[in-house]
């Protein structure tokens, strides 16, 4: 599903250059749960930007789902991101002022009219998605009229519209109340449990990683522990 | 993305600031209103213009003496010759001119007119019995002069309706004596009412024959003719009434270089499509200093559109991690910009529309000579078209700005 070759990924900043990533060899295959980890500078958000086709890296390969994306245009990899990655981010990220629904349907939108045969309309397929994670009831809410727990949901119900190859979770419960944390780890273990869905979650709480089903730990831009939990 | 989600989409982006979007429709509204109701007075004073001069016959011709070149080469200036007879009249009257109806001469004569303790200024025309024909006036009351008078040069006038309000306000002109420069004339008819205001009043007249302006009001000036007027079949056919006269008076003033004529031909159709050009010169130096107000709502809609796009940065970072493509980010975008402005220029054009409409209602408006203002389809289709233009013209820069951001950058904006 994931796989990485020797990636790094440097920064420049000014003179200086700053290394992020440097090497990273990783294989994620279908269906399974990921956990990256890693305290703050390991290089996890880059390499999460990198996998979630945001950016591309300075050197190595990249192949998602059969698609060597590292040398993609910016259009190309906002086309990789439509069809194959979805989203969850630390901020829940709802486009304000429109309903879940709306949000839900947005990744339809910009996929454009060919879209497979059959698949029935945007509202019916982003209804689905809502009630999928248990929000059919608030699907016409707002983001503000709704609880932080629930507008994770809706940004997952947004993240899985689309059917996408990998579930790309950054800190999906840095934000949210212990209670909704549970909450939203649990939706995210059924959604690998019973659908099959590949997960890489990105954190740095322990607690978090827990629910995964491998854990990956970065330092200073490499893989230092790659393990399956028991 | 089709049209209708970004329709969508702009109408939410615009009605999350429905203060600052109302404010800057009003910029527009305010400059295609302007243009609207500026170009509307253009027209109308275009209208007016046509009018005025289509009241004066479309048919009729003018025939000036000029440049008489024959002095020693000297030209003397248009109008300033003596060079037209009452036989070049006779002439273009009797010789073969197919396209002429008649001809008459014309002497003028200022004069102060005066009747009881009224008086008055108003311009005596000499002429002859052909003038109600040929200048197209008809009779309100009493008779025009007969050729017995022009023969025995009575002094007999016909008055205008201007002249006989100044004068005579209630009493019946006809059969009254008044006096030019102290000479009595008796008034035996009056015209109808021709209309037109402001220049060249066609109802500020006094016709008497011209063998009597002559007897008793040019005095040592003599028997000159000021210009003949000519009238043709019809509109259609003054060019050829035109060449027939210059024809005939080049021959009779033995001229064989038409660049040589001592004489002018001047048709109303010369003067409409000059006074043509004035008023379009008119209604497009209006509708320039209004399009000004245009360009300043634009740069209002850019300013706005940029706040939109740096405030929206986290926005536009989530529709892209979601997969928006520059284009989708563009579009929607310059879509707001051009809703924007689309909006307020149909706002703009329903207000100027009705101010136009409802101009002439004003007092102030209704009791002066200003134009109705006429608004012309055109300049309707031309102001939505260019309001939106302009959405697009200053919307384009914003739009790019918010295209070309990086996600992640654009993610990660507070």
């Amino acid at each position: 599903m994931i796989t990485l070759e020797r990636i790094t990924k440097t920064y420049r900043m000014g003179k200086v250059e700053v290394p992020a990533l440097q090497g990273i060899d990783l294989h994620v295959g279908e269906g399974e749960f990921v956990a990256i980890m890693g305290a703050s500078g390991s290089g996890k958000s880059t390499l999460m930007n990198i996998i979630g086709c945001l950016d591309v890296p300075t050197s190595g390969r990249y192949l998602l789902d059969g698609t060597d994306v590292a040398k993609l245009s910016d259009d190309q990899l906002a086309r990789i991101r439509n069809r194959k990655i979805g989203f969850v981010f630390q901020s829940f990220n709802l486009i304000p002022r429109t309903s879940a629904l709306h949000n839900v349907e947005m990744p339809l939108v910009y996929r454009g009219g060919d879209a497979p045969a059959g698949e029935g309309s945007r509202t019916s397929r982003a209804t689905v998605a809502l009630g999928a994670v248990g929000l059919a009831d608030r699907m016409h809410h707002q983001p503000t009229e709704l609880s932080g727990g629930q507008q994770q949901r809706a940004a997952i119900a947004r993240a899985l519209v689309t059917d996408p190859a990998i579930l790309l979770a950054d800190e999906p419960t840095g934000n949210l109340d212990s209670a909704s944390s549970l909450e939203i780890m649990r939706l995210l273990a059924a959604l690998n449990a019973e659908q099959g869905r590949t997960i890489v979650l990105i954190t740095h709480e322990q607690d978090i990683a827990r629910f995964a089903r491998r854990a990956v730990e970065l330092r200073d831009g490499r893989i230092v522990r790659d393990e399956k939990a028991a | 993305m089709n049209l209708f989600e970004a329709l969508r989409m702009a109408a939410n982006g615009l009605l999350a600031n429905r203060l600052r979007s109302s404010l800057t429709m009003l910029g527009i509204l305010i400059g295609v209103t302007a243009v609207i109701l500026l170009v509307a007075v253009g027209n109308g004073a275009s209208v007016q213009i046509n009018a005025q001069i289509q009241s004066l016959g479309a048919n009729v011709i003018y025939v000036f003496p000029s440049n008489a070149k024959s002095t020693g080469g000297v030209s003397q200036g248009f109008g300033t010759g003596s060079t037209l007879t009452q036989s070049d009249v006779d002439a273009i009257n009797t010789q073969s001119a197919p396209d002429v109806v008649a001809a008459i001469p014309i002497a003028q004569s200022g004069g102060q007119i005066t009747y009881g303790n009224q008086n008055y200024f108003a311009p005596t025309t000499g002429t002859t019995t052909a003038f109600p024909q040929v200048r197209d006036y008809q009779l309100a009351e009493g008779s025009f002069f007969t050729d017995d008078d022009v023969n025995s040069r009575h002094r007999v006038v016909v008055l205008g309706q201007t002249v006989v309000q100044n004068l005579f306000g209630s009493t019946d002109p006809i059969g009254q004596t008044i006096k030019i420069s102290r000479q009595s004339f008796r008034v035996i008819g009056v015209f109808a009412a021709k209309g037109g205001t402001g220049f060249g009043s066609q109802d500020n007249v006094v016709v008497a024959p011209i063998t009597t302006v002559w007897a008793y009001l040019t005095g040592a000036r003599g028997k000159v003719i000021s210009q003949i007027v000519a009238s043709a079949t019809s509109a259609g056919t003054v060019t050829q009434a035109e060449t027939e006269i210059t024809t005939i008076l080049l021959d009779r003033h033995g001229i064989s270089d038409p660049t040589q004529a001592d004489f002018q031909l001047q048709s109303q159709q010369d003067i409409l499509n000059q006074a043509t050009s004035i008023a379009t010169a008119l209604t497009l130096v209006l509708g320039a200093i209004a399009g000004i107000s245009l360009v300043v709502g634009g740069i209002g809609i850019m300013n706005i559109m940029l706040v939109t796009v740096t405030e929206r940065t986290r926005e536009i970072g989530i529709r892209k991690a979601i997969g928006a493509r520059r284009r989708d980010i563009l579009v929607q975008f310059l879509i707001e910009a051009m809703v924007l402005s689309g909006l307020g220029g149909a706002l703009g054009i329903a207000v100027g529309a009705l101010l136009a409409r409802e101009a002439p209602n004003i007092p102030a408006i209704a009791s002066s000579s200003f134009p109705t203002p006429v608004v012309s389809p055109s300049s309707v289709l031309l102001a939505f078209f260019v309001s939106v233009a302009i959405g697009l013209f200053f919307g384009i820069y914003p739009a790019n700005r918010a295209a070309r951001m990086h996600p992640i950058e654009a993610l990660r904006y507070e």
